[in-house]
């Protein structure tokens, strides 16, 4: 089967191309990259207007299933991913049970194989139950197709075990997530440490648990030799401690999310659950130094940590409610909607920032648009509109901290293989 | 009447709010002294104390308020309540909304509570004390007891001592003595403060026998040993010789220099037994004073004067 994507403008910096002009593709694979191209039969998609790049890939976004599929399960946040243009998501451990051993990494396989529209890749704890006190099975787990390890949403606070993680990681040459947070100091706090958790009578979580811990992982990152890549930095001297452990030639990458780019706690006048992060949104002052590591390359990846909940655990009291926004679906109209229309940040700049990067972070083969390779494409409608409500999600869940927002710009078609997941902005059953 | 439809926080209060708040007490404190110490004002207005978290004082006070203006009072308490089932703080809400309760005073172990409340219900409500946010009518009975001995407001220079972080009435005072011209200053260890205390408009101190002389009042917190498993600061001795008030300390305050408490009190560690019992302290006089402001706040938020006079 043949398709032929005409006339959009085709950006992948990783090969040098930002043209107008054509691609075809046959049986799943680029063929052909070029203007005016010719097939004899098959499908023609109309990409004048629009962007063609690189499949975006996700690496933190939590799936649920297995355990709490009421929030989210691998057939829903497929469908939220592919809504959002992406055509490969990361799946996190920290499900019921969590997944540290290679059968339960076959099982979100087979799942995803059955059930998903987008590319699955597991990310396995680092250590069992993420108790983060015995090595889980990861030699396993990679055989399996685990991508990555982490503990996230329990970090680990052992330096020892850090340091025992990255030295076997080190071997099999794959990389730790750090979810960075120093819990004697963030201890029960819900909102960021300073104005908001004054003014709102909430505890605080202070900017130094998470920088402590970056600086902690940096240091065993240079001593094991290990792959180290940072979960959501949220504040200024977090991207300022990567930026100078990249410069002496440490392995260390970093994530930054959209709730941390595009919001701060100013928004926070209320108790608006759905507002509620960990880590938690900072200062101005920390937003305005994360997007100056976007655009000035610090940051390797924009991920959404898309973290499902249910109404009925959001609706609580703020100190009781989960953490976490939803973002698979969000991410790129935002990043458009500041990033991109702004002029920040180039369209070359998102591939950069949603696919190559996260690529590269986790070891995952690269994705390009040159001929030879696997057709997973994201197309991009820069001009539409987009009124985000609850009707609008295909998430199982609605927690999103841009509810009512109005933005610019949104994936119209994802193409994974060659056959589309996402067909004028409508996912494909 | 006042401003605004809740007390919730002391952002809803204006000042002049406060002196019509302070004013009517003022009314009602008369009453208080009465024999019979009841008015009709309030008579088929429904009342409910929703307290989920324990408490005596502050329930007894909002429950003998409202019966001292006719209205119907109960209590609903986190024991006797469906909260123990499990139930939501919303559907709570949404449960006594349908039972037509013209005004909820809550009090919860979580800041926000109130403004959920408020979010899912049409009655009045007023904050009986959320998490370590807010005490707002702790507040204005405080305000009410220091106009009652030093006369005025405006000017006085009031040291607060102790357990800021953990203190929802310094979330209220502080705000409160800033709206009626008043100087607050915090006087705790660093790690008994907020984060940002210099938001809250308070000065700082950490010492309290630097800033001692100054003071007008000096507002004794309670350390509450329940919200910490373990206080910080190294033993309730060393706690008490550099925070707690004494009668040495008495001695090198201003000689009309009064001492208050909200209590319950830790004699001993804030407070000195010999300054509890002492005429310069005034804690039995403010909780004599918060049956009265309470009958205020229920009166005026009610609209009391449609169905009958003050007093």
């Amino acid at each position: 089967m043949a398709l032929l994507l005409k006339g959009g403008r085709v950006i992948d910096p990783e090969v040098g191309l930002d043209a107008v002009c054509d691609v075809l593709i046959r049986d799943g694979v680029i063929v052909e990259i070029g203007t005016d191209l010719k097939m004899a039969k098959g499908e023609t998609v109309d990409c004048a207007e629009k962007i063609v790049l690189p499949g975006l890939v996700d690496v933190h976004t939590h799936l649920r299933e297995p355990g709490q599929e009421y929030k989210e399960t691998i057939a829903s946040g497929t469908r939220a991913a592919a809504h959002g243009g992406f055509t490969a998501v990361c799946a996190m451990p920290n499900t019921d049970p969590v997944c540290d051993t290679g059968s339960k990494v076959r099982f979100i396989v087979e799942r995803a194989s059955d059930a998903g529209v987008v590319r699955v890749h597991p990310i396995g704890a680092v250590t069992k139950g993420q108790k983060g006190e015995g090595l889980a099975e990861i030699g396993d787990m990679l055989g399996e197709g685990a991508v990555a390890f982490s503990d996230d949403g329990h970090p680990i606070a052992s330096a020892g075990m850090t340091r025992v993680a990255m030295d076997y990681l080190k071997g099999f040459g794959a990389t730790l997530i750090s979810h960075a947070e120093e819990a004697e100091l963030s201890g029960g706090g819900v909102v960021n440490e300073g104005v908001v958790s004054t003014r709102l009578g909430l505890p605080g979580w202070p900017s130094a648990a998470e920088e402590v811990m970056v600086a902690r992982d940096i240091r065993l990152a240079e001593l094991t030799g290990c792959r180290l890549h940072l979960a959501h930095l949220s504040t200024a001297r977090s991207v300022q401690l990567v930026r100078e452990a990249k410069a002496r030639g440490i392995a260390v990458t970093c994530e930054v999310t959209p709730h941390h780019l595009f919001l701060d706690e100013d928004g926070l006048l209320g108790y608006d659950t759905n507002l509620k992060m960990n880590p938690p949104l900072r200062t101005a002052e920390d937003r305005a130094a994360l997007i100056e590591a976007v655009v000035d390359g610090t940051v390797d990846c924009i991920a959404t940590d898309h973290a499902p909940h249910a109404p009925h655990e959001k609706e609580l009291e703020f100190e009781l409610a989960p953490f976490g926004t939803t973002g698979l679906e969000t991410a790129l109209s935002l990043v458009n909607t500041h990033l991109v229309a702004t002029e920040k940040l180039s369209w070359a700049d998102v591939a950069r920032l949603m696919a190559h990067g996260p690529r590269a972070a986790l070891g995952l083969p690269a994705v390009t648009l040159e001929a030879g390779i696997t057709a997973d494409i994201t197309i991009v409608d820069p001009e539409a509109r987009v009124e985000v409500t609850r009707e609008w999600f295909y998430s199982n869940s609605c927690n999103s901290a841009f509810l009512g927002n109005k933005l610019l710009g949104k994936a119209s078609d994802v193409l994974i293989g060659g056959y589309f997941a996402l067909r004028n902005g409508k996912v494909v059953e | 009447m006042l401003s605004c439809k809740h007390i919730m926080t002391m952002d809803d209060l204006t000042p002049e709010d406060i002196v019509t708040i302070l004013d009517t007490a003022d009314s009602f404190k008369e009453v208080n002294e009465r024999r019979i110490k009841k008015l009709p004002t309030l008579r088929g207005r429904t009342v409910v104390n929703l307290f989920l978290e324990p408490s005596t004082r502050t329930r007894t006070s909002f429950e003998i308020a409202a019966k001292r203006l006719s209205a119907d009072g109960l209590n609903f308490t986190a024991s006797a309540s469906a909260t123990v089932k499990g139930e939501s703080l919303r559907d709570t809400a949404a449960t006594l909304s349908a039972m037509a309760c013209d005004l909820v005073v809550v009090r919860h172990k979580y800041a926000g509570a109130p403004q959920m409340l408020a979010e899912c219900m049409d009655a009045h409500i007023v904050n009986g004390g959320d998490g370590v946010n807010q005490h707002p009518t702790q507040a204005l009975l405080d305000l009410f007891t220091m106009r009652e001995k030093l006369g005025h407001l405006e000017g006085l220079t009031v040291g607060i001592v102790g357990d800021i972080c953990h203190s929802r009435v310094a979330g209220s005072l502080v705000p409160a003595l800033r709206k009626v011209g008043a100087r607050p200053i915090i006087i705790a260890p660093k790690m008994l403060m907020p984060a940002r205390p210099d938001i809250l408009g308070a000065e700082v101190a950490y010492s309290l026998d630097e800033v001692l002389p100054e003071l007008d009042v000096a507002y004794m917190l309670r350390v509450q040993f329940e919200r910490a498993a373990q206080m910080p600061f190294p033993s309730n001795r060393e706690y008490a010789r550099f925070y707690g008030m004494n009668a040495a300390r008495l001695g090198s305050a201003k000689p009309g220099m009064i001492v208050m408490h909200p209590g319950p009190m830790n004699r001993g560690v804030e407070i000195s037994s010999e300054v509890a019992d002492s005429p310069r302290s005034h804690v039995l006089d403010q909780v004599n004073a918060g049956v009265a402001v309470r009958m205020a706040v229920m009166y005026l938020l009610l609209g009391g004067a449609d169905s009958g006079a003050a007093a």
